[in-house]
């Protein structure tokens, strides 16, 4: 379900969306017959005294329904045609390859978060795997950890620290283009792109990479990623992915 | 009253018994008809077909009804009807439709499973959506009231008509096939009989898998497997998921290698079965209510009938919509056939008894059309938990040899393993496909 994307030019999105939102907004409502209540209307069904599991904390609902809107329109017109464009050019191994390059650099992320949460194994699975991967793996191309040494990924994320040592999820929030996520694992995501660019193990201080590192990251991140907007259609897909977003964060917090 | 009913019983089960026959030594490892139907057919066991090329697929939107405007809380479904055909690079080739089961989209799990059976066995396949797939009532169905399998199937088969005119003289078909999986296994003969006065098609065979018999006994089945199966109630939901994602917890932490992928769930049943059958009870009924509430909050809004959703409400793109997902979640589907189908109909016919109107939806209503149509064949599973007692009888009685019933596999929970695959592509091997 998560679709978390490193980030991708966090401000020219943030001001497509924003505009695009704008648009959105201008359209306005009519309504000429007047209401007549429901027949199990939600005054007469809801009960306060009950606990619903679709009822997530939620204080920015109409803007992040809008977001929600936004991403399913992008994701349907941009980032999914790009995604079927690279996968019908690149074979099938070169695309392996890239997901193994991408999640082999994200081993530093593993590592650094493992040691922040005092998990010796995790930290072992992500130095031994960033260890052979780089390696015997072709600077990451393949994954023989996975494959020959039956080592897979143990993925950590600056977020999980949050909830490890017992910060709340706060309220949830849906990233342009990124997707479902909450306060506590934005400010994860963002805490987590400051210490790649500290470490900067890919030296993007002196080469022109970067972007294209980010681009063809969120390609892959896409390409990996099942979900597809409104397969269910649903019209309560809004409440179900933001269910299903906490409470797969929560086993990921959990191991 | 009992004295029939257990003759009836006993005569079920001689019949049945000749019907199994031919499959001792049925080896598909899930026993448990909750446990199959839930987590499915486990990978190692399972056909595996190739998955299809990218570039053989045509996605497309249908605009079945071009003046239809529709509602903004459905911005999302603005396009059209969605639906797909994997074509073959020979043109010349018989071309199968699949019709997805209740709720299910045309590229549901199980629809992608047959299509890339058939498509390898060299099929060209036409997907279908459920006529209650919200995507089919808001751009599909004439009435907004799905349900009623006759009419539904009318809408179907006018979707059927259109993909084909949208695909143009980019196929070339040799013959036509169709087939479906629970309510659409059921439609797949309603859609075949309605073929038999239209004639766009001429079906040469038509393959039911796991259908119900009777409409109403099998909601009224998955209706009660939810509230029946919670301790406390609807009320309690909270709870039984909690107790869910403890499970989920324990065996995601403690096992090696849990992955979250298709297998996650069989995962789960292996490691930390269930003591007894009561949570994947609630578990298949979660699901089926979950396609109900979409179902019926779809048809309030394209209907205003103003069932849940007040008459007359314009919702938004942005609408919250959680207060109504929570009443669209605890209105059952015999609720849903009492309180609209029903009156929607009688407002068309006049004097309609109810009971009249569960009769039409059952494959009883075109029990001769089945007895006596030799290209009609059906898969099902003797345990099969949308049946009542006994119903498993009406397919060993009226398709008798084209009935194939296996000892266990639940609700479609066997559809993916290898020796089903292979039986039901063994009944189309006379196609004439490329390969």
């Amino acid at each position: 379900m998560s679709q978390r994307i490193s980030m991708m030019c966090p401000a020219r999105v943030l001001f497509i969306s924003l505009s695009l939102l704008w648009l959105a907004g201008c359209s306005t409502t009519e309504q000429k017959e007047p209401e007549v209540p429901a027949m199990h209307s939600v005054e007469d069904v809801v009960n306060p005294d009950v606990n619903y599991v679709v009822d997530v904390y939620d204080p920015w609902g109409p803007m992040n329904r809008s977001i929600y809107n936004f991403n399913t329109q992008f994701d349907r017109y941009i980032f999914l045609p790009v995604v079927r464009g690279y996968e019908f050019i690149l074979p099938t191994v070169a695309q392996d390859s890239v997901s193994n390059f991408f999640s082999n650099i994200g081993e530093i992320e593993n590592f650094i978060n493992s040691v922040l949460q005092l998990k010796p194994e995790a930290t072992f699975t992500a130095a031994w795997r960033f260890a052979m991967n780089s390696t015997f793996g072709v600077l990451g191309l393949f994954d023989p950890a996975t494959k020959l040494m039956d080592t897979p990924e143990w993925d950590e994320d600056f977020g999980q620290t949050l909830g490890h040592w017992g910060v709340g999820e706060g309220p949830y929030l849906v990233l342009p283009i990124l997707g479902p996520s909450n306060l506590r694992d934005t400010t994860g995501l963002v805490a987590d792109g400051l210490m790649f660019s500290a470490i900067d193990p890919l030296n993007f201080d002196n080469n022109d990479a970067e972007i294209p590192y980010y681009v063809l990251q969120a390609i892959d991140k896409r390409h990996q990623t099942k979900f597809r907007y409104y397969e269910t259609g649903s019209a309560f897909e809004y409440e179900l992915v933001r269910l299903l977003y906490g409470k797969y964060r929560d086993l990921e917090i959990a191991k | 009253m009992k004295f029939r009913s257990s003759v009836w019983v006993l005569f079920g089960l001689l019949t049945s018994v000749c019907a199994w026959a031919g499959t001792e030594g049925y080896t598909f490892p899930i026993k448990d008809p909750f446990a199959a139907t839930v987590v499915g057919t486990p990978r190692d066991v399972a056909a595996e077909p190739k998955p299809l090329r990218g570039a053989n697929i045509r996605n497309f939107h249908l605009k079945v009804f071009p003046d239809r405007a529709t509602p903004d809380v459905f911005w999302f479904d603005e396009r059209g009807l969605r639906t797909a055909v994997a074509y073959q690079d020979d043109k010349k080739a018989p071309l199968i439709f699949l019709i997805a089961g209740t709720g299910a989209s045309f590229d549901s799990p199980k629809n992608r499973g047959m299509a890339r059976a058939f498509y390898n066995a060299g099929f060209h396949v036409a997907a279908v959506s459920s006529s209650t797939h919200p995507n089919f009532i808001i751009s599909a169905s004439s009435s907004g009231f799905p349900g009623h399998i006759v009419d539904d199937s009318k809408d179907i088969y006018r979707v059927m008509e259109l993909m084909m005119k949208r695909m143009g003289d980019k196929i070339e078909v040799t013959d036509y096939y169709v087939a479906g999986y629970s309510l659409g296994g059921a439609q797949a003969a309603f859609v075949s009989k309605l073929d038999e006065e239209k004639r766009s098609f001429n079906f040469k065979k038509v393959l039911m898998i796991n259908p119900p018999v009777s409409l109403y006994n099998s909601v009224n089945i998955l209706d009660k497997m939810l509230e029946e199966n919670l301790p406390g109630g609807l009320d309690h939901f909270d709870a039984f998921v909690d107790r869910l994602m403890d499970a989920f917890t324990e065996v995601y932490t403690t096992v090696d290698h849990v992955e979250f992928n298709d297998e996650f769930l069989y995962t789960v049943y292996r490691n930390r079965p269930p003591k007894d059958d009561e949570p994947l009870a609630a578990l298949i009924g979660t699901s089926f209510r979950m396609s109900s509430a979409s179902m019926v909050f779809t048809t309030d809004v394209m209907t205003n009938s103003g069932y849940i959703v007040p008459k007359n409400r314009v919702l938004s793109t942005t609408e919250n919509l959680g207060p109504y997902s929570k009443v669209a979640h605890r209105i059952t589907f015999l609720q849903y056939f009492d309180e609209l189908l029903y009156p929607y109909y009688k407002s068309k016919q006049p004097g309609l008894q109810r009971q009249a109107l569960l009769d039409q939806l059952s494959l009883r209503s075109i029990e001769s059309y089945l007895r006596n149509s030799d290209k009609i064949y059906v898969m099902h599973n003797a345990d099969d938990l949308i049946l009542k007692p006994g119903e498993i009888n009406f397919f060993t009685d009226v398709f008798g040899s084209r009935a194939k019933i296996y000892p266990w596999g639940g609700h479609c929970g066997n559809m993916d393993y290898k020796v089903n695959v292979d039986h039901m592509l063994g009944l189309f091997a006379d196609a004439g496909a490329g390969k």
